[in-house]
């Protein structure tokens, strides 16, 4: 009875209402687009067209969407446990250690289908490893986890600058990136699954990381929703009081929780490393740990939303770079802007149009009862 | 003039699909005391805050002195002679008295002479309606019932002919109840008219002239208060015949199950809640613990129940120590038998946004037998709570429904099925029917007698005293964190006020008068 609002059907929540602050946020990006002097029109076009216009497109559409769903579902799993993780950035670009360390042993000895899983574990452990920290300074010590996750993203940065200019890089070479694989560190593309709807992949770096996320996807809703460590996470993600009250212990949840997102960000550097580049090179995570927070919302934190909401982002990669080749005085930043309205309309003004479509809803909903006992009488 | 001081015409209010008032009538004659009885839910709360102009009514009329009137927000409600006592009082804790009193109803930017005007008109109420208190004191270093005291003077202070109080007693003390009943019938006097909202029927049959009777988003009856009786008013509120006396049998204590001794809780900033506490809870016994809300009840449970560390003392359970002072693990302590009804079901009990499965084994999750593989069990999971909901009258009756959806008294039965269902030695209950209905009430206190009878032991804290008195055969009176007093179950409640009240708060009290 407090909240009037409460009850929408399934579609209107997870379906009707994204889609609402979708289009309004698209219209407003249109105005913006309006005032620049170009044709909102054309502007889509581009956009639709360069995500999806042809095989090669749709590619890198869903090559950029691997990545945001590994770190979507990092930021959805951490969430559920209450917790906000902003240092998805920093977690994917150390778990990029774990996937070069590996390559770098075993690619010119072992098959991918050998490298590969070494590298999954690789990444994992090493984006864990560096969201444990943050966990366990929050578990133990009370230092804010927003805080501590988002200067571990500048420790990283500056980590991984002296690894790659001093470490990793190969001898005689100027640029601060590891050696390129060999075969052993090149995941194979997934040309066939496009092939298999009649198109031709071309240049995309589309790859198998993108089965491992549908499959992390998976096993995120397993685990939220179908285990014990889910369900105690969920209840303190909901109440701390409630928790602490069925004996949940805060702070292993806090650090396991961590551990996992940290985890799955690690696993997003397979796709640019072992899909894309074949070599680690300094800042390859290029803001996706960002793009994860922005999907996680969008996505209201399950999978089946995080996979669609990935897409999403990865047609405005995709189609926004192509805009600004095809238009040129839209820059990249208006692809940044329209982003950053998608953001806002789909994350923080989620429930702008709730109460007006859920009155429409008690409406409709009145006058079908009213007719029907008009015609029951 | 007429002599109507309000009327409700047809008033009618939605919330999305919720219909909260359903063509509302009421007539409050002037210079009465005008009750207002309903369950949770009924739509009480909602019609005075029609009234009061937090909400607008969809359709319908109100008619203040006989002259219809929109009443668009609080400000025009007061400029209209309403005004309202609020169950949670609106008052800024680190002001004076007068500084509150004042707040709002400032004549000028500059305060000085509204401040000696205001003191003025101050000492003029205090004395006509025998309000006494001192204009200076801060009011959180005032009792409660001063507080509420306040209340009613800012509402005098900005002429308000008609007052509301929302449940004003829930707070009081019993000694402190009547003393506000006292005040009404005083303001009464002097030609003020009182709309009470309550719950609770004997208050109604004390004080007031007139009650109306909802349920249901609807006016149900308006009754003269002498001309009727608590039991029809029950049977008027929840729609059917309601047993109000608990049913018991005499107790027969076995071994001693609980044993607190010399058990102190300090909180975070380091206060005593709970000082120096011993006793003992046997087999088959109910004993309850009776306060007024915050004197360390709330502390005491938490403590046995390992979610609240213990700066001293032991407790033992089933014989065996349980390590209150450092890390007692509640899920461990449930093991051992151990079961636990928090006070607060929507915070602690209850995860509201989950469904009722998931809730009916919050604390029990590590049970093997909803774990299938690595997963949970879902299907064991739904069925255990479906067999609990059936047995509980649990209702809607299903397991898939979010928790937030029940009703408050189906979601303390959800809490209470799967603590009681796990055939616990010891149950520790806070506050067993806060906001629950009448009609679940009577269920759940015939639920914890049969809890008693086999040979369960039983810790029964309540700021309720009729339901302490009703259910308990030993009580123990907590006042300032330690057991001031105990009684048997047949103690009278005067008794039992003044040991509520505590004797340095009746000392302090004689000192204020004599002042």
């Amino acid at each position: 009875m407090s909240n009037p609002y409460a009850r929408l059907p399934g579609w209107a929540e997870y379906g009707l209402i994204p889609l609402v602050n979708l289009v309004v946020a698209f219209l407003v990006a249109g105005l913006v687009v309006l005032l620049v002097g170009e044709s909102p029109l054309e502007a889509a076009y581009h956009l639709i067209n360069g995500a999806f216009g042809r095989g090669e497109y749709i590619g890198f559409t869903l090559y950029y969407a691997t990545t945001f769903i590994f770190t979507g579902l990092a930021v959805a799993v951490a969430s559920h446990a209450g917790l906000f993780n902003i240092g998805g950035e920093g977690q994917a670009y150390v778990g990029g250690i774990g996937v070069a360390l590996v390559c770098l042993w075993l690619d010119r000895i072992m098959p991918w289908y050998v490298v590969f899983p070494l590298a999954i574990l690789g990444s994992a452990a090493f984006g864990a490893l560096w969201a444990f920290l943050p966990g366990w300074l929050q578990a133990k010590r009370g230092s804010h986890i927003v805080i501590t996750t988002i200067m571990f993203n500048f420790i990283a940065s500056s980590l991984m600058v002296y690894l790659l200019t001093r470490v990793l890089k190969p001898l005689g070479s100027m640029a601060p990136q590891t050696r390129t694989f060999e075969a052993g560190g090149q995941l194979p593309k997934l040309d066939w699954l496009l092939g298999l709807f009649g198109l031709d992949i071309g240049n995309a770096p589309f790859n198998i990381s993108f089965l491992l996320a549908l499959l992390a996807a998976f096993g995120c809703w397993l685990l939220i929703w179908r285990t014990r460590l889910g369900y105690e996470m969920r209840v303190m993600g909901h109440s701390p009081s409630a928790a602490r009250y069925a004996g949940i212990k805060d702070a292993r949840i806090t650090v396991i929780a961590m551990m996992i997102s940290g985890g799955l960000c690690g696993m997003m550097a397979l796709n640019p490393i072992m899909g894309e580049q074949f070599r680690m090179q300094l800042d390859f995570v290029q803001g996706a740990g960002f793009v994860g927070i922005a999907v996680a919302l969008m996505g209201r934190s399950h999978p089946a939303g995080i996979i669609p909401a990935a897409i999403l982002f990865g047609m405005l990669y995709q189609g926004g770079a192509e805009i600004a080749f095809e238009m040129p005085t839209i820059s990249r930043d208006m692809i940044v802007i329209i982003q950053g309205l998608v953001i806002l309309f789909a994350g923080a003004l989620e429930n702008m149009f709730r109460p007006a479509i859920g009155r429409i809803f008690a409406s409709v909903a009145s006058s079908r009862s009213a007719s029907s006992a008009a015609k029951g009488a | 003039m007429s002599d109507i001081a309000i009327e409700l015409r047809g008033i009618d209010k939605s919330f999305g699909p919720v219909h909260a008032n359903r063509n509302i009538n009421l007539v409050v004659k002037k210079g009465t005391i005008h009750g207002i009885i309903g369950e949770n839910g009924a739509g009480k709360s909602t019609l005075m805050s029609i009234l009061y102009g937090f909400y607008q009514a969809d359709r319908g009329d109100i008619l203040v002195d006989g002259r219809v009137l929109t009443i668009k927000d609080p400000n025009a409600a007061i400029a209209s002679g309403i005004g309202m006592v609020h169950q949670h009082f609106m008052l800024v804790e680190n002001f004076t008295v007068l500084e509150n009193v004042m707040l709002g109803a400032e004549d000028s930017p500059v305060l000085n002479a509204s401040i000696s005007k205001a003191r003025i008109e101050l000492k003029r109420l205090e004395k006509e309606y025998a309000l006494e208190v001192n204009p200076d004191a801060i009011i959180e270093e005032l009792p409660v019932g001063l507080q509420q005291r306040v209340e009613i003077l800012k509402a005098l202070y900005r002429k308000a002919d008609i007052l509301i109080l929302d449940e004003p007693t829930g707070v009081l003390t019993p000694p402190e109840a009547d003393h506000l009943f006292r005040i009404l019938e005083q303001l009464k006097n002097e030609g003020k008219t009182i709309i009470l909202i309550t719950h609770k029927l004997r208050e109604i049959m004390a004080v007031t002239d007139e009650v109306s009777v909802m349920r249901r988003g609807e006016m149900v009856a308006t009754r003269a208060t002498d001309k009727t009786s608590v039991e029809e008013l029950a049977e008027l509120m929840v729609g059917r015949r309601v047993l109000l006396r608990v049913e018991k049998g005499e107790a027969r204590p076995g071994d001693v199950k609980l044993s607190v001794r010399n058990l102190t809780v300090r909180d975070g900033r380091g206060v005593t809640m709970v000082d120096d506490v011993s006793f003992d809870i046997r087999a088959g016994e109910i004993v309850g613990i009776a306060g007024v809300a915050g004197n360390g009840q709330s502390e005491l449970l938490e403590a046995i129940a390992g979610i609240r560390r213990a700066t001293g003392g032991t407790v033992e359970l089933n014989g065996s120590t349980v390590d209150v002072t450092g890390l007692a693990d509640p899920a461990e302590l449930r093991t051992r038998g151990l079961a636990h009804v928090p006070e607060d079901r929507h915070h602690v009990g209850l995860v509201l946004k989950f469904e009722e499965s998931e809730n009916a084994i919050l604390g029990y999750h590590r049970d093997p037998a909803y774990k299938k593989g690595a997963l949970l069990d879902i299907a064991a999971m739904r069925a255990d709570a479906e067999e609990k909901i059936a047995r509980y009258d649990i209702r809607p009756p299903n397991p898939r429904l979010k928790t937030a959806n029940f009703s408050g008294g189906n979601q303390q039965k959800i809490v209470l099925a799967r603590e009681m269902e796990r055939n616990p030695d010891v149950l520790i209950i806070g506050q067993p029917t806060r906001g629950v209905d009448v009609g679940a009430i009577e269920f759940i206190h015939k639920r914890i007698i049969e809890m008693r009878d086999q040979g369960k032991a039983v810790l029964l804290v309540s700021v309720e005293l009729d339901e302490i008195r009703a259910l308990s055969d030993r009580i123990l009176v907590m006042f300032a964190g330690r057991v001031v007093g105990e009684r048997t179950s047949d103690a009278g409640e005067g008794d039992l006020g003044l040991l509520m009240a505590g004797v340095e708060n009746r000392v302090e009290n004689r000192m204020e008068a004599a002042r």
